[in-house]
């Protein structure tokens, strides 16, 4: 295996071809918006692949999804009670609440078949948003797996609007990626989907069957929606 | 010359079934229009393109560095690596980690590494079941057919052979020839799939060297799942795939998706740096990355035909190829096929193994202008016709002059001596117009779908001479 590595690297070293010299890159400009800007384009660019975008201000967001749950008769909503949204949500959720909150800490090994087969939808929190694209970023934690944005069948996902960023390029070189990659950094843009069969587009294949984002403004910071 | 043989049979035949020339032209037709759209700004996409050829020309002319780079950063987050020359090792190393976890069954995101590789067919032998995700892959799966187009696998089935497939495999199952409950039947037969599977397998579409981090693109969510659910993740690679820097993948990103398909992003861009940490809760316990040389750091020692492993798979070469569209992805009997297949698989396997491939072109050069890396693939396909006939042996490409043929030789080393001798050339020249009506109606290949060319009564030359141009 090692004798693998070594010749390939050295065919690799031995017929390097003589290429010319990298001139300096090529600079390209890059799209930029204002607050209010940013979230409609994020909001245009996900409604153009069937996500639902809920612009709403911070004081209410809570109830806002509580409706959508309720009205998406949801069976249950996994949450991450240690994650950052966790006390908020359990303090919010009532009794009466026809879907309940379900928390599971422990690893994901351990109520696997649950997670697969029994689970209604999941709520999860968003550390950045990409105006461009419409997409948001995930780096999941310990509190909040990765399995919540990619297994149940409907994701909720949380994300403050002063966390959109305007590009994929702004935020990579803002956030400092480079000094420190997660375990897995995860780009959602929508909900899954294909064209496999005769370029018809379908959604919800092997992810979500429906995205839904609440993007929460700062109060009367501009029109929400 | 046997490839050559069932290469031009396939063809023919390919060409004679409307229902692949009708599926082709529509996906194509629509392939290119959704690219089209995409790109509205002009500029930006020339910008681009130089953008992402540069990020991928700078990874190429560092690859040893880069490679090493990449190895040092995926063993310090916990990644092992893994290098092999050939399919075979590659083969042997994917069994060996099976088997080291006594795994009966892989799950498979689209890979065309492990199509190279012929993974499914090796593992199947040894008593291990591998199970296609990707919508498209497992249709072809199910039929028993390998892809015919790097991005869209299953292109050349209707929507009604998929829904007769379905019916076949799956008799319990209600008939639908309806593209929505056709996929939702196959995410719920797949679900428990994922769910039991014990390894995952992806391919990988960048590998940035400077964190260490594995880079996919996918819209079923099927790749997520089988790097997130099976305890043990396996990625397999080109060693081309990697880049220099995290910041090289932004322009990369915009690019390939909308060159593919005209999305202006995938659903999903996973991007992978280590196995699960001891406190995490979810994803694989082992992350496994293996290098696949096969012929590539060959293909790397020409400094003109290494512009070949710039390629990012998007298939946009294909999507607007006019032989690709008329005889569609099998025809080329080769893992990749279109344009980037002509100048790859040529190079990768020998031209003595597909050296009529570089021939199934017009030269119209519309791959070369829609590639998101600029290659400059008329040039490299030219630069392969001239490998498969060269007679001096210098050249790094495999199976060098093995097409050649000593009559065509001949006439050619004839056609320069004449060009060289103007007395020889005008008595040539003089010779053909009053002899013209001597031309065959006939000639061959040629001749079977179109009327043979018929020379001028009066030369060029001549011509230029009575309208009062005296000299050259």
């Amino acid at each position: 295996m090692s004798d693998a590595r070594s010749n390939i690297l050295g065919r690799l070293r031995a017929g390097k071809p003589d290429l010319p010299a990298a001139a300096t890159p090529t600079q390209i400009p890059l799209a930029s918006w204002d607050t209010q800007g940013r979230v409609e384009q994020f909001r245009n660019k996900m409604e153009s692949v069937r996500a639902e975008v809920h612009v709403t201000p911070r004081d209410s967001w809570l109830d806002l999804l509580r409706r959508l749950v309720a009205e998406k008769q949801i069976s249950n909503l996994l949450y991450a009670p240690d994650g950052p949204l966790g006390d908020a949500l359990s303090q919010a959720w009532k009794s009466q609440d026809q879907s309940p909150l379900i928390a599971r800490t422990a690893a994901v090994d351990e109520w696997k078949e649950e997670l697969f087969f029994n689970v209604g939808g999941a709520v999860t929190s968003t550390r950045w948003g990409i105006a461009e694209t419409g997409t948001l970023v995930l780096w999941p934690t310990p509190e909040e797996p990765r399995s919540f944005s990619l297994v149940p069948p409907v994701h909720f996902a949380i994300l403050q609007a002063r966390d959109i960023h305007d590009t994929f390029a702004d935020l990579v070189e803002q956030e400092s990626w480079h000094r420190g990659m997660p375990t897995n950094a995860l780009l959602i843009s929508g909900p899954s989907k294909t064209a496999d069969i005769e370029q018809t587009l379908a959604y919800g294949v092997h992810g979500p069957i429906e995205l839904i984002i609440i993007v929460i403004a700062e109060n009367n910071a501009f029109p929400v929606t | 010359m046997q490839q050559t043989v069932e290469f031009h049979a396939r063809a023919d035949k390919a060409l004679h079934n409307p229902q692949i020339r009708s599926n082709f032209r529509y996906a194509m037709d629509g392939l290119m229009y959704k690219r089209k759209i995409s790109f509205p700004d002009l500029d930006e996409l020339n910008l681009l393109r130089l953008r992402s050829a540069e990020i991928r020309a700078n990874s190429l002319s560092n690859l040893p560095e880069l490679l090493e780079q990449l190895e040092a950063r995926c063993n310090e987050n916990g990644i092992q690596v893994h290098w092999a020359e050939t399919a075979e090792e590659a083969n042997g190393i994917v069994l060996g980690i099976m088997n080291r976890h006594n795994a009966k069954l892989l799950i498979k995101g689209k890979s065309m590494v492990s199509e190279e590789m012929e993974l499914n067919h090796y593992l199947e032998q040894q008593g291990i079941e591998c199970l296609e995700s990707d919508l498209g892959e497992y249709i072809l799966q199910l039929a028993g057919e390998p892809p015919s187009h790097i991005v869209a696998p299953a292109i050349h089935k209707s929507r009604q052979q998929i829904a007769q497939l379905f019916k076949e495999k799956f008799p319990d199952i209600p008939y639908t020839d309806d593209v929505d409950t056709l996929t939702r039947n196959a995410r719920d037969i797949l679900r428990r799939k994922f769910y039991e599977a014990p390894v995952g397998l992806s391919g990988v579409n960048f590998a940035v060297a400077e964190t260490g981090t594995i880079c996919l693109i996918e819209n079923e969510g099927n790749g997520r799942m089988c790097t997130t659910a099976p305890a043990v993740h396996i990625a397999v690679t080109g060693i081309e795939k990697v880049v220099e820097k995290l910041s090289d993948i932004p322009p990369l990103l915009s690019i390939l998706p909308r060159s593919a398909t005209g999305q202006h992003i995938t659903t999903y861009f996973n991007m992978i740096t280590s196995p699960r940490k001891p406190d995490e809760k979810d994803g694989p316990e082992e992350v496994h990355l293996v290098l696949l040389d096969n012929g590539r750091s060959r293909i790397y020692q020409d400094e003109e035909l290494i512009a070949t492993l710039r390629c990012i798979r998007c298939g946009a070469c294909m999507n607007h190829c006019p032989i690709y569209t008329r005889i569609g992805g099998h025809a080329y009997g080769t893992t990749i096929p279109g344009p980037i297949g002509s100048i790859l698989e040529p190079q990768k396997a020998g031209l003595d193994q597909h050296g009529d491939l570089p021939t199934a072109s017009t030269l119209c050069g519309a791959c070369a202008e829609v590639c998101p890396v600029r290659i400059p693939i008329p040039n490299l396909l030219n630069r392969l016709r001239f490998e498969r006939v060269r007679q001096d042996q210098t050249g790094v490409t495999r199976g060098q002059g093995s097409q050649r043929n000593p009559w065509e030789a001949r006439i050619w080393k004839g056609w320069s001596w004449m060009h060289a001798n103007p007395a020889i050339y005008r008595l040539g020249i003089s010779l053909a117009t009053s002899l013209r009506g001597l031309l065959p109606k006939r000639l061959g290949a040629w001749t079977s779908v179109r009327s043979a060319p018929r020379l001028a009564a009066k030369s060029l030359h001549t011509l230029a001479r009575e309208k009062g141009f005296d000299h050259e």
